[in-house]
């Protein structure tokens, strides 16, 4: 069904949202995020294990659960929900992504076992300095080294790295330039000439790294040298999935606002009696459900491989950008001065929501590239 | 007597500053002869520290101050509210008291007013005052206090009879915030500073002698607090003070800086930091995209706007001219041009919005006005109450109707304690 969830998924759903609330409430979110480490690694191997969610949309021939993006998107907005601290976005999504999308066979059999099991955790280390996550903005390189490449450069804004097994790094060999001479590789987490350091972010739930690569031997990852386009397709999923995820956050602080708009006494009465509460609580709800539209719609898209996949994914994330980071400064308007405070959760999904509206590209940027490819 | 000028109160100043400035003095005692002097307020009145002097005359006076590289009176808090209240509704005896250390800096204000239940209607407000044994007992809460962890005395108002409607039972006192009654403790906010705080009164004392105004009557007292903060820079807030200097009282008023004034460090990023746009889109190359470009003269279309808006204002006053609507819009003007420098910081900055302090742009600042922007639109009243007063009081549209106004306060609905 294109646009609406099976029963199956609907259940689904439920049980993703009970486990979450039971083991990422916000008391625990505030824990892990001020850790540096950033998640429980006992929560972590029940997801993998009980939930099987670190292999969702993995093949089963890889161990995985053989789903695809709609259920992938439906687990992610839960997580986004419930500000879910842990790698699930650096590893099961971005960097099991570019695995499926890149790898070889033989690659695939080697590494996506243990990242379904969640035994092992990966990063996908793609944008650097200039904060572009695309094939031409790359600028490390790798050179042939007998069966092996060696890695020289630097990587920024890298999700998860801290805790990674191995990365996937995404370079160019020398002297090539644009969508040419792309390849992935990957790397262990404690490789010689390997630097990693934690990076200091507003949002303290999701863990970024910048990495710094000096004659750094990586193994390739599928064909090195013409991977643009795996590159291209990995990021496209990507973008639908965490646009999931941000609207699973935006929820979330939507219905925090109707219920505090309801409880809320001034003037001897609810604060959702006036009638510009009213007002600005159905503009919200319209533009939330708006934004769920385009992103189902897109995770249904990735899920048929449309023709328009490109062109949607892109609108959901500027949607989801936008719809977000509005629903979050709003959400705090509407708390008033409570809302401002370190001790009301909102602040926490304000700089989800902040972090998350450039990352993998602005709202600018998204609708620039549905132009592109809508005319 | 001779005619008083600008080049004349100027020549005046000047004199007096040659004779009496002194960067050895310690900064309470060099404050103590200004003040004494009348030059540090010259806008208050002639019995009180102040020259009676118009607001052009003024300007006049603490520009010659900075220029002889003098330092000014203390400035910092909500010390000029508490001065203002105190010089319209106080005794002499209060004003004895207390005006003096507010100019030397020797003692700090806070304003207890806003509490959990009540923030936009204040005049919900809970905390109550009981007289006993000669004294009146406090007892409740208050919350968003700035800098009540470093102040000697708070603008307290209170409840003091439930049976009759709400803003007929309020009263106004000075209370020392120095008591065994009072705990303050420090409320972190979401950019991670802690400027305000929640201040707890358990049979908290405050004599019998420390209330402003009449007892029942502290919304007209409140009121002329909140006009005070509404007007904000206004003439009673004395401008002139230099803060470059060799002599020890320099290094007196950097301490002071840094710890009295530190929970306003951030106030410029809540404001949007538009001076900063087209210096960070140089920097970062962004200027050259038009997308970019396109965000950045919004804002700057917007503050410009907004500056003339206040000149005209301001110039309509000084010509005697009745106010228009122009002069009630600074404060959602304001948030916008806010809201607006945020979304223009966050695409010029990109990924590096992601992050925070050493590793953020401009150090962190620009995480700090991102963080910062919401507090706008509703510290010192929410853009909504500001659309309420506009439609309202300046529009003429009407009312809407009113339930909490007329009977006793004690059956109004009210927020129950968490
Ligand atoms: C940075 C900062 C500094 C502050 N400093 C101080 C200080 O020094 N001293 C002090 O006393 N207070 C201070 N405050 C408190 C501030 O004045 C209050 O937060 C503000 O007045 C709103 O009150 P509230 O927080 O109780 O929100 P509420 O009044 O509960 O408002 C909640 C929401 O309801 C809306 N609402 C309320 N009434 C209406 C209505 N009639 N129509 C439509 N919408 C309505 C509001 O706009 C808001 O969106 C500060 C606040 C901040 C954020």
């Amino acid at each position: 069904m294109r646009y609406s969830f099976t029963d199956e998924q609907q259940q689904f759903r439920e049980f993703v949202r009970k486990f979450m609330e039971a083991n990422s409430p916000a008391t625990e979110v505030r824990r892990l995020m001020e850790t540096d480490q950033g998640y429980d690694p006992e929560v972590w191997n029940n997801l993998s294990e009980s939930l099987g969610l670190a292999g969702i949309h993995i093949p089963e021939a890889y161990g995985g659960q053989g789903f695809g993006p709609v259920e992938l998107c439906i687990a992610v907005e839960e997580m986004g929900r419930s500000l879910l601290c842990g790698p699930y976005f650096g590893s099961s999504v971005l960097a099991t992504t570019a695995i499926l999308n890149a790898g070889s066979e033989d690659d695939k059999q080697r590494l996506l076992p243990d990242l379904a099991a969640g035994k092992k955790l990966a990063a996908l280390a793609l944008a650097e300095s200039s904060g572009e996550w695309d094939a031409a903005s790359i600028a490390l390189t790798a050179t042939e080294s007998g069966t092996d490449y060696i890695l020289n450069g630097a990587k920024n804004y890298v999700i998860d790295a801290h805790c990674a097994d191995f990365i996937v790094v995404v370079a160019r060999l020398a002297g090539t330039e644009g969508d040419a001479g792309i390849g992935f590789f990957t790397v262990e987490g404690d490789a010689a000439g390997l630097v990693k350091r934690s990076l200091q972010t507003i949002d303290e739930t999701r863990k970024l790294s910048a990495l710094e690569f000096e004659g750094v031997t990586a193994k390739p990852l599928g064909e090195v040298g013409n991977a643009a386009a795996a590159l291209q397709q990995s990021l496209v999923l990507s973008y639908i999935v965490l646009a999931n995820e941000m609207i699973g956050g935006a929820q979330m602080l939507f219905e925090s606002s109707l219920e505090y708009a309801k409880l809320r006494v001034q003037f001897g009465r609810t604060i959702g009696s006036f009638q510009s509460m009213k007002h600005k609580m159905a503009d919200l709800l319209l533009e939330v459900e708006s934004a769920k539209s385009t992103v189902y719609y897109a995770a249904e898209a990735a899920a048929e491989g449309s023709a328009d996949l490109n062109a949607v994914a892109s609108l959901a994330k500027a949607c989801a950008s936008d719809t977000f980071a509005h629903v979050a400064a709003e959400t705090i308007q509407i708390h008033g001065g409570v809302g401002f405070t370190w001790e009301n959760d909102t602040h926490l999904y304000f700089k989800r929501a902040k972090s998350s509206e450039v990352l993998l590209g602005g709202a600018e940027l998204h609708r620039e590239l549905f132009m592109q490819q809508s005319i | 007597m001779t005619e008083i000028t600008e080049e004349s109160i100027r020549e005046e100043v000047k004199a007096w500053l040659t004779d009496n400035w002194d960067d050895n003095l310690s900064l309470v005692e060099w404050r103590g002869k200004l003040a004494d002097s009348g030059w540090g307020v010259p806008a208050w009145p002639k019995e009180w520290f102040g020259k009676n002097l118009t607001a052009g005359l003024v300007n006049a006076v603490q520009e010659e101050i900075r220029n002889f590289g003098a330092i000014g009176t203390a400035t910092a808090g909500v010390r000029m509210l508490a001065a203002a209240t105190i010089l319209e509704h106080g005794t002499e005896a209060h004003k004895e008291k207390y005006l003096r250390g507010i100019l030397t800096g020797e003692d700090n204000w806070c304003q207890l007013f806003s509490e959990p239940g009540s923030g936009s209607d204040l005049a919900g407000l809970t905390t109550r005052a009981d007289f006993k044994d000669d004294q009146w007992i406090i007892n409740g809460q208050k919350v968003w206090t700035t800098s009540a962890h470093h102040a000697e005395y708070g603008l307290l108002l209170t409840r003091t009879d439930w049976d009759v409607p709400k803003h007929r039972g309020m009263t106004f006192f000075v209370i020392e915030i120095k008591q065994p009654g009072v705990e303050v403790r420090p409320l972190r906010q979401m950019n991670g500073h802690a400027s305000f705080n929640e201040v707890f009164m358990t049979d908290a004392v405050v004599a019998k002698d420390m209330m402003l105004g009449n007892l029942n009557q502290g919304w007209a007292v409140a009121m002329t607090t909140l006009a005070h903060e509404r007007r904000g820079a206004d003439g009673m807030r004395p401008q002139g003070s230099s803060d470059k200097g060799d002599g020890s009282i320099f290094a007196e008023l950097a301490e002071e800086v840094k710890t009295v004034q530190a929970p306003y460090k951030w106030y410029p990023q809540r404001a949007g930091r538009a001076d900063l746009l087209i210096e960070r889109a140089k920097a970062t190359g962004a200027i050259e995209n038009p997308v970019v470009r396109q965000e950045i003269a919004k804002a700057l279309t917007i503050n410009k706007a907004n500056q003339w808006t206040s000149r005209r204002a301001r110039e309509a006053q000084m010509l005697g001219r009745p106010q228009g609507p122009e002069g009630s819009l600074g404060k959602l003007a304001a948030s916008n041009l806010a809201r607006a420098c945020s979304k223009a910081h966050g695409v010029i900055t990109g990924a590096d919005a992601m992050l925070k302090s050493d590793d953020g742009a401009m150090d962190g600042l620009i995480a700090e006005i991102l963080l910062s922007v919401p507090a706008h639109s509703i510290a010192g009243g929410t853009d909504e109450i500001q659309r309420n007063i506009i439609s309202e009081r300046v529009l003429g549209m009407p009312k809407e109707p009113r339930t909490d106004i007329d009977g006793a306060f004690r059956d109004v609905p009210r927020n129950v304690a968490k």
